[in-house]
């Protein structure tokens, strides 16, 4: 997994609530047994005025003029600014896979759905819950300037605005560590094979029927 | 001292370890799969050499993407007529070979939508931890499991590992006292608890549902109601284990047996909350006041009773509350302040994880049963959740109440919940449907969703809009 340390990038403004992973990614290109190639797809039914299949060339589709990603002012952002509630909806992990191919390495959001939030942590998205009026804050700033950029420091857990402003930003210690390493956690976990194997041990003896059922 | 809730228990008794950051490993039982979130997770074993830790953990079956027409599905995966779902069917059972794990697949007859299916083999049981890659494995906490779904990458750690890196969550309890009305599901009382909570309002909290309503609930009511903790926010939902649990466990092909048996359900007794565990938060609501509800918006918390009127955003305060009152009635294409009841759907879904067992099925065939459903409809469709219901159904003639009404008679899947195979909605039409999410496109590009119980769905497939389905049982 790609390693996140700081990031300084463009924001570009998701201006809705509840946007959910149907939004994110449609559900027609979970088809792909792929886990990359999904940015052009990202907010299909928002960025385009047709509907979208997997595999086709999306660079002569029509765009949605009204839908603000699709502005000039907003390309080659890589932080993205968004609602409360973001990422509702279903697990699907195709959803980080888009943001991530698109090329978004961070979002800002007053709050993020679980499996969500949990996800992006998987694939090197840092997801950034502040205050909603600070969100809101952010909201007009980026409107108000072209090419407003913002810095997002992982190590010292905050977010620095161009005039200066700082906030600070929550992120539990296990998730922080292993997304500033680029750690795979499923290495980390077998660490603790032995752990799990004396686990399992009891549970046998504790509750045999979990273990000759299906074969 | 207080004492410990459901959730508290299955936390604990599948802790392996506590880690010192707050992160905790917790042992997976159950892991079921399906074709949609797993190849990547297959792959990524491949690519870094790893093998499943406990093969026998694991149980695989196709529901998303298979076809629900039987002369498309009587020719099994080679049949499906999308190449791009073919692949992704194909891919599960090539990986179920190579990694050794148990599959039914396309051409079994006990193939179905994962979370009907593996209840109803006994597959998961209670106490188990439960996951799959998919947000609706909440559906199993019903029978006192802890149930929830996870993301691809978790898919692949659960393969390699048998555990999961876990945050614990806060306690909710949604109790719902007295009693239902007549006409008034299980669908009814969850889309009321999304109203009145909110489509976040369960975010970082494990939902346990009680009170005598849940008391009194079937398990596939059960099922309903912990299938939609996830529209309500929360990423599980769970009921305590009593006579109904245990009646509906014993005899299921997974289930243990004989001296096996006495064991589990000794166990399995002490699955519930203590009486003075502590809640994080606690959500009341009076059965006797609980209407059928219908959703007219793209969320699921944009919920009403059949009686009600859509909200005006004119009259609302809030600016963000009142952008999405109008996004949402423009993309459905309905009157502010209109009722409900003048709705009209051009299609009906009976059907999905949420409203696809037995009981659905019976309680749609009881409303339409001698009518016939109005001209204005396009379509009716009848999903049954898995072989083993579509032929318990069939031998209680309930497939010929629906194809007598003007019915479609499905074979097993996932279907127009989420449109992947061929089952889908036209741009601007409305669908009745018995699934569990209304986003904007979730039908076909463009649809727009109503999410109803399936005496309601039944009711408006005859009427030709939204009815009251308690002024229609005499
Ligand atoms: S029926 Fe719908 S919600 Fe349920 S698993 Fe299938 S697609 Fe998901």
């Amino acid at each position: 997994m790609k390693s996140f340390i700081a990031e300084r990038g463009l924001v570009a403004p998701m201006d809705r609530a509840n946007v959910d992973t149907d939004l994110i990614i449609p559900k027609q290109f979970l088809k792909s047994i792929r886990r990359s190639g999904f940015g052009p797809h990202l907010f299909d039914d928002l960025r385009y005025l047709d509907e979208g299949y997997p595999g086709q060339d999306c660079s002569t589709r029509p765009l949605n003029p009204d839908f603000a990603l699709n502005a000039p002012r907003y390309q080659g952002a890589s932080i993205l600014l968004a609602r409360e509630n973001f990422g509702c909806g279903s697990s699907r992990e195709h959803a980080p896979w888009a943001l991530e191919d698109h090329g978004f390495r961070c979002i800002i959001a007053p709050s993020f759905a679980d499996i969500f939030y949990n996800n992006c942590f998987k694939n090197g998205i840092l997801p950034i819950a502040l205050d909603e009026h600070v969100v809101d804050t952010l909201f007009r700033e980026v409107y108000a300037t072209e090419g407003y950029e913002l810095t997002v420091d992982l190590e010292e857990q905050q977010v620095t605005t161009p005039s200066g402003d700082v906030y600070s930003f929550e992120v539990d210690e296990f998730r922080r560590h292993c997304l500033l390493k680029g750690l795979d956690d499923i290495g980390l976990t077998l660490q603790e094979a032995d752990a799990i194997r004396a686990y399992e041990q009891g549970l046998r003896q504790r509750s045999p029927w979990l273990f000759d059922a299906i074969n | 001292m207080s004492g410990q809730t459901l959730y508290d228990k299955l936390w604990h008794s599948h802790l392996v370890s506590q880690r010192e950051d707050g992160s905790a490993l917790i042992y997976i039982d159950r892991h079921l799969i399906h074709e949609v979130t797993s190849p990547q997770a297959f792959e990524g074993l491949r690519l870094a050499g790893r093998n499943p830790w406990r093969r026998d953990a694991n149980l695989a079956v196709p529901d998303h993407n298979v076809p629900t027409e039987y002369a498309e599905r009587k020719g099994g995966v080679a049949a499906i007529a999308d190449p791009v779902s073919r692949l992704q069917v194909q891919t599960l059972d090539d990986n179920c070979r190579d990694f050794d794990i148990v599959e039914i697949d396309i051409n079994d007859v006990r193939q179905g939508i994962v979370h009907v299916v593996g209840p109803e083999l006994g597959a998961t049981l209670p106490g188990m931890t439960v996951v799959c890659g998919d947000s609706h494995t909440s559906t199993h906490g019903a029978l006192g499991a802890l149930a929830h779904g996870i993301g691809t990458s978790e898919v692949e750690h659960v393969l390699a590992t048998q555990c999961l890196i876990q945050q614990k969550m806060k306690n909710m309890l949604v109790r719902i006292d007295g009693r239902l009305p007549r006409g008034v599901s299980a669908k009814d009382v969850v889309l009321a608890v999304i109203g009145e909570i909110g489509t976040a309002g369960g975010s970082g909290y494990a939902i346990e549902f009680g009170g005598e309503v849940v008391r009194n609930m079937s398990m596939e009511g059960r099922m309903t109601l912990c299938n939609m903790s996830i529209e309500a926010g929360a990423r599980m939902g769970m009921v305590a284990v009593d006579d109904t649990t245990l009646e509906y466990v014993k005899g299921r092909p997974y289930a243990p047996r004989g001296a096996m048996w006495e064991q589990a359900e000794q166990a399995w007794r002490e699955l519930r909350s203590d009486d003075h565990a502590h809640f994080d938060r606690v959500v009341v609501l009076r059965g006797e006041q609980i209407k059928p509800q219908v959703t007219w918006g793209t969320s699921p918390e944009m919920v009403l009773p059949i009686d009600g009127h859509l909200p005006d955003p004119a009259r609302m305060d809030n600016a963000t509350q009142r952008a999405a009152v109008e996004r949402a009635l423009e993309y459905m294409g309905l009157q502010a302040g209109m009722p409900i009841t003048g709705i009209k759907p051009d299609r009906v879904f009976i059907g999905s994880c949420t409203n696809s067992r037995i009981e659905d099925l019976r309680s749609a065939a009881a409303v339409v049963k001698g009518k016939r459903v109005a001209q204005s409809l396009k379509q009716a469709l009848v999903v049954p959740g898995s072989g083993q219901v579509k032929k318990q159904a069939e031998e209680e003639g309930l497939d010929k109440v629906f194809i007598e009404a003007g019915m479609e008679w499905r074979e097993p899947g996932c279907s127009m919940c989420l449109a992947m195979n061929a089952d889908k909605l036209g741009p601007g039409e409305h669908c009745a449907s018995t699934s569990n999410r209304n986003f904007e496109g979730r039908q076909g590009f463009g649809g727009r969703t109503h999410l109803v119980s399936p005496a309601m769905a039944a009711a408006a497939a005859i009427a030709g809009h939204f009815v009251d389905v308690r002024d229609w049982e005499e």
